[in-house]
């Protein structure tokens, strides 16, 4: 364990003139430094023609300030400088999978026959783009055993939806619509599952869960009846752990003529050492920018191709591949199909369909076991190397590839769950995701990834250790203050939410 | 391998402190019959030149649009990006953030944001953006779901000159959440009667300008008969550069405004990354989907950014938001921002007529082209021709011989009757040579 060095005498930090503290530089708004007439794009000189806009030409000025590119590439260049990435650092939020982003697959999706073709364009001239996508999904399958794989779904709650609309449509064509109206979510779940469920106007049952933070197919029991539509089980789940009785629970699904959902959020634990298909999974969306580690870009674009099973794999919804011996064809139509129809323009997101081929083919089978592996050994080191000085809601056990804390151990220092994770941003971490999964109190919920080594996971063991202790000797100024030394102190999100300001407006 | 810091010394210290014998005790919990016994048939792990020659390999089998005289539109189209539009978003700080939950660590992608919603309320001529959709099909489903809450009413109405994408992603989400969809037929002409279906069952009225078929439409009456009835306008785009050089739904009368944005900043990528718009009204923020970055201070009174409106998210609310999206396009958005950026308001007004005026200049020459008929009384970039003959096998002819000349409507209609329409489109990425090009392989084929 690293000890933490001695406290340095705090330094006058006197006023500068600009606001600026050297590279921590302040940045005015695009609104308060372009310029109506400015711009950063040479624009050739349209040819003289007669102009076919029938009357409905712009009337008034749009108001958009433009830049030269100097100060363009400044402006954001600057605002770059003002976020955390996981390029620069641990970015331990539990179920989000902040991996490390190879720019081989960068470059890849950048490749003109990738990039630059049009989604309309003739099939004929698109072959290996729909190669491409065939191959993706035939890895996809083998790693998930299951028996179709629908590409079009643009992110994970996306991916929800396809799995949920392909059930509703199942159990339309048993001729049960009408009576089978529930899903069951346990109360970990990912707020997206009920969200999902209610889009679709299942009314949501919540399934309770043991005193080992995991669900038993015996509650799973009691909750199912004829009026159930669906389960929406997260496995691992979002404490961490492997559903012990999935099983069971996909037996007792499966008797009850209903259907298994499964949110593959946390898929990286288990990818090339168990199938999700082999534990009975009807459906299960497969989040490429967590578990095959396409960039999460500041919240997307993401894509949540969904696995589904046999008895639900004839509802998939379009386009599809079909292969007729050497030629691809693009199925882009439901009619003559059972497909429930089209989720989304075109054929989803083929820029992170090629990055998460370029990260699988890297990888290798041998590869992303190991990613697995490794993700589920750094977060139990983490749970072995805290568990003296932090809490954990349901017992120390072996986790997957996340481990949850709850705040027992907080009680009484006058530091929540909030101040401790601003605290660690002044230390230089990114905070765990806090207060989720809602079953643990005050939960804190770290996942390191297979992308640290082992001298950068002990740095961040010492570093929560000695947090720990300052919080439990009352040193609260630690971090009720914090963070100190972010580009902003602790923002107000009431004031925010009181009175929207969503946009620029002239002064 | 590459990708994995921690060395077998590592990984025994590691399993020592944990005190087990090996990982997979870690995995006990799992029941035994869901382990693999045995690795799966799957190749292994290939060195970065292997991936990029296999790469390469596939990329070469597509005809990418930069080789070829190309005129393909419908919904996504083909404009330069600047090259430091592509170097900003692959900055590490950008490309390899979470969503800003974080607002101290944050301020970069939130102030991103927070001027992305600003540009796409100007530029739709409305009050309030959110922080993008998945693309523009996606928000045109959200917005009816939108109008749905607002309205108190579950019937849409769809225009025959919705992109019939767009109107299959409302079609398939409306059935299966048992909400009613009026359907108009295609409408070539820009000419159908929306109004007279405009009565107090009606939500929305769903309408496209430039419309599928690229004629520019005029919304004004058709917002106010939506508004005499108690119901709202939605109106779509899919082609954003043409908001520099036309009158906004905004100024029209839209109560709410979606569109795809992937023509500002963001390359064609067979369909996707794309960048969904989603503008509307002040007073109906509290139903709109998707995240809001707003304007707050610091603990220190400095402005600062942050995600804001939340409880009306899936995280917050969970079975109560007001949508399920988490993940949505903010790579894909601070691209559109960026270009955005650059061009400013002179630069889009001239990009805009340069599309117009290519778009033109191409008519002009098909006009005079035997057979070929130009449908389109106004246009922005794109309009309908009428060939003789089936259109979809006059495009595959025309690949055949090097020309990427548009889109066959037959494609997403299928069976309308309008097998011998075609979809042109000419952004100013074409040049004269190409629009020559095209109109001497048509001759020899039509």
């Amino acid at each position: 364990m690293l000890d933490r060095p001695a406290p340095i005498e705090d330094i006058e930090s006197p006023e500068t003139f600009t606001g600026n503290r050297a590279l921590d530089q302040e940045e005015p708004l695009l609104f308060e430094i372009g310029r109506r007439d400015a711009t950063g794009v040479d624009v050739d000189d349209a040819p003289q023609v007669a102009s076919r806009l029938g009357g409905l030409e712009r009337k008034e000025a749009i108001g958009l300030p433009g830049l030269s590119e100097p100060e363009a590439v400044r402006h954001y260049v600057r605002l770059s400088r003002k976020n955390y990435s996981i390029d620069a650092g641990l970015y331990p939020l539990g179920s989000c999978t902040m991996k490390h982003n190879p720019r081989l697959n960068e470059k890849m999706a950048r490749l003109e026959g990738f990039a630059d073709i049009h989604p309309l364009q003739p099939v004929s001239t698109a072959q290996g783009a729909l190669a491409l996508m065939e191959t993706l999904a035939h890895w996809l399958m083998t790693l998930t055993n299951t028996h179709a794989i629908a590409l079009s779904p643009k992110a994970g709650a996306h991916g929800e939806l396809c799995g949920m609309m392909a059930i509703k449509s199942a159990i339309a064509a048993k001729g049960e619509g009408a009576t089978r109206n529930v899903a069951l979510i346990p109360q970990s779940a990912h707020g997206t599952n009920p969200a999902t469920a209610a889009l679709l106007g299942f009314s949501v049952r919540v399934v309770p869960a043991a005193a080992d933070g995991t669900v038993r197919a015996r509650a799973v029991r009691d909750a199912l009846g004829p009026d159930v539509a669906a389960i929406m089980l997260t496995n691992p789940n979002t404490c961490g752990l492997f559903e012990r009785e999935i099983v069971e629970i996909a037996e007792a699904v499966r008797e009850a003529g209903t259907y298994f959902y499964c949110d593959g959020a946390n898929l990286n634990a288990i990818a090339g050492v168990a199938r999700p298909g082999d534990f009975g999974v009807d459906a299960m969306h497969i989040n490429l920018h967590k578990t095959f580690s396409t960039p999460h870009g500041g919240g997307g674009p993401g894509a949540g191709p969904v696995a589904l099973s046999e008895r639900l794999a004839p509802f998939a919804p379009v386009p599809f591949i079909r292969r007729d011996g050497e030629t691809l064809e693009l199925v882009e139509h439901a009619e003559g199909t059972q497909s429930f129809g089209r989720m989304t323009a075109f054929h989803g997101q083929m820029g992170m369909f090629v990055r998460a081929l370029a990260y699988l083919l890297a990888h290798g089978g041998d590869g992303i076991a190991q990613s697995s592996r490794d993700a589920v050994l750094s977060a139990n080191y983490i749970r072995a190397s805290l568990r003296d000085v932090m809490t954990q809601p349901f017992g120390d056990r072996p986790c997957m590839h996340e481990v949850l804390f709850d705040d027992a151990w907080l009680k009484g220092t006058g530091v929540t769950t909030l101040d401790f994770a601003k605290a660690m941003i002044d230390e230089g971490y990114h905070p765990m995701t806090m207060y989720f999964p809602l079953v643990a109190h005050g939960a804190m919920l770290i996942e390191p990834t297979e992308s640290e080594s082992k001298a950068s996971l002990d740095l961040f063991v010492a570093t929560l250790r000695d947090l720990a202790k300052s919080a439990k000797a009352g040193d609260t100024k630690r971090f009720t203050e914090a963070p100190r030394f972010a580009p902003r102190r602790r923002v107000d999100e009431t004031l925010a939410a009181r009175k929207p300001v969503l946009r620029w407006r002239a002064a | 391998m590459r990708y994995h810091p921690l060395s077998e010394a590592d990984r025994n210290a590691m399993l020592a402190t944990i005190g087990v014998s090996d990982v997979e005790a870690l995995y006990a919990d799992a029941p035994a019959s869901t382990l693999l016994k045995a690795p799966l048939d799957l190749p292994r792990h290939k060195s970065e030149f292997e991936v990029e020659r296999i790469f390469s390999r596939l990329s070469a089998r597509n005809t990418s649009a930069g080789r070829v005289p190309f005129f393909v539109g419908a919904g996504a189209y083909r404009h330069h990006v600047p090259a430091s539009v592509d170097h900003l978003i692959q900055r590490s700080e950008f490309l390899t953030s979470y969503t800003p939950y974080q607002p101290e660590i944050s301020q970069g992608t939130l102030q991103v944001l927070f001027e992305f919603q600003t540009q796409v309320a100007l530029l739709t001529g409305m009050e309030v953006a959110n922080a993008s959709m998945y693309d523009g099909s996606t928000a045109t489903a959200e917005a009816v779901l939108m109008a749905h809450r607002l309205t108190k009413r579950r019937k849409a109405l769809l225009s025959g000159g919705l992109h019939p994408h767009y109107a299959e992603v409302v079609r398939t989400i409306s059935r299966l959440a048992e909400d009613e969809v009026a359907d108009m037929a295609p409408d070539v002409l820009g000419a159908e009667d929306l109004i007279a279906k405009i009565d107090e069952t009606v939500s929305c009225v769903v309408v496209q300008t430039p419309d599928f078929f690229g004629n520019l439409r005029d919304l004004t009456k058709i917002a106010d008969a939506c508004h005499e009835n108690g119901a709202l306008l939605v109106a779509v785009f899919t082609e954003a550069v043409s908001l520099g050089l036309l009158t906004p739904p905004g100024a029209m009368g839209a109560d709410i405004v979606v569109g795809e944005g992937q023509s500002i900043g963001n390359a064609l990528n067979f369909g996707g990354p794309y960048v969904g718009l989603f503008a509307t009204r002040h007073d109906y923020v509290r139903q709109m989907p998707g995240r809001l970055a707003g304007e707050s201070v610091d603990a220190e009174g400095r402005r600062a950014y942050v995600l804001t409106l939340s409880t009306r998210e899936q995280h917050i609310r969970r079975d109560k938001a007001t949508s399920n999206i988490c993940t949505n396009s903010g790579l894909c958005a601070l691209a559109f921002s960026i270009h955005l950026a650059l061009l400013g308001e002179a630069g889009l007004r001239k990009l805009a007529k340069l599309n117009h005026a290519n778009a033109v200049a191409l008519a002009e020459m098909l006009e005079k082209v035997p057979n070929v008929e130009v449908l389109n009384k106004s246009f922005f970039n794109e309009f309908a021709l009428r060939v003789k003959g089936d259109a979809a096998a006059l495009v595959e002819r025309l690949a055949a011989r090097g020309v990427l000349a548009g889109v066959p409507v037959s494609r997403l209609l299928p069976k309308a009757g309008l097998d011998d329409l075609l979809l042109v489109a000419s952004t100013e990425t074409s040049t004269h040579e190409d629009r020559a090009a095209f109109i001497a392989a048509l001759k020899e084929t039509l």
